[in-house]
């Protein structure tokens, strides 16, 4: 989209039209839905964060000023009604900006296992995309925030710190931190079936 | 990792994220991967963190919005005349 198509569509938006609303709807309601079912882990809260994500867009349209893509302001709606959800059920406090943790033990790699070279009908069973999936919902909720939107959704950094409201540096360091857990979670899952394929 | 090249092993740990990410220039780039040509370890260690990520992206791309979950998003925000039929 270029610039003149985005004012058009900002402004469209800010006099509430519908048929823009509906355009919207349509480009980013995918986009949303995984991003709150990657958060949240079941298909009725991701539904009603979805809805909850653009009631609340449409009826803050005056407030966003254009000045980030309007599918990296709606992740940040979404990220935050997710985390308001997770806050709620864990009965703790989540913020995204809070200072980040100093030990970097989590940042060294602790398994060497070479699975790079399992067939790949193994790499991408329905078995390891269940792993994964859960491999993923014990991230902390910020990390976890950070490698979906970064890894699994494709935002740049700069997105994704917008997204995030954090530095740049922010969403390198947990991006890390979930990339290098991720990382030793699978290792330990295909380096267990290396060994049961050699017994 | 516990080898003769514990220096270099820390550099790359340093550099990972934003070598993986294609954001390093070109000189340090070259070092690293004249690094992993050479040590083990940390060569596991790339490849199997660049198969990481693949593997979420591909684990995650057939979570689509169900076609009732998308329907009723429109229904909720009083959009249905704008929803398109597939």
């Amino acid at each position: 989209m270029n610039e003149n198509s985005k004012t058009f569509e900002l402004e469209a938006l800010q006099k509430r039209d519908r048929a823009v609303f509906a355009q919207v709807l349509d480009q980013n309601s995918d986009r949303i839905y995984r991003l709150a079912l990657k958060m949240l882990g079941n298909v009725q809260d991701a539904e009603d964060i979805l809805q909850e994500t653009f009631i609340k867009a449409f009826n803050n349209i005056d407030q966003f000023e254009g000045r980030s893509k309007v599918s990296t302001w709606l992740y940040r709606i979404a990220v935050n009604e997710s985390l308001m959800l997770l806050r709620k059920r864990k009965g703790n406090t989540i913020q995204l900006d809070a200072p980040l943790e100093t030990d970097e033990g989590d940042l060294i790699p602790r398994q060497i296992v070479d699975w790079c070279c399992l067939p790949e009908k193994e790499l991408m069973n329905t078995e390891t995309r269940d792993h994964i999936r859960e491999a993923v919902k014990t991230l902390s909720d910020a990390n976890r925030a950070a490698f979906i939107l970064r890894d699994v959704e494709g935002l740049s950094t700069q997105e994704t710190a917008e997204a995030l409201d954090i530095s740049e540096s922010a969403v390198k360091v947990r991006l890390m931190r979930a990339r290098m857990q991720l990382r030793e979670e699978l290792t330990a899952f295909f380096a267990e079936k290396m060994i049961k394929e050699t017994l | 990792m516990t080898h003769e090249h514990d220096i270099t092993c820390q550099n790359i740990l340093e550099n990972l994220n934003t070598y993986i990410d294609g954001e390093l220039g070109d000189e340090i780039c070259a070092d690293i991967e004249a690094h992993i040509q050479t040590c083990l370890d940390c060569r596991i260690v790339v490849n199997t963190l660049k198969k990481t990520i693949e593997l979420c992206k591909y684990a995650d791309s057939e979570s689509s919005l169900p076609v009732e979950t998308r329907h009723r998003l429109f229904a909720k925000l009083n959009l249905e005349d704008y929803e398109k039929k597939d």
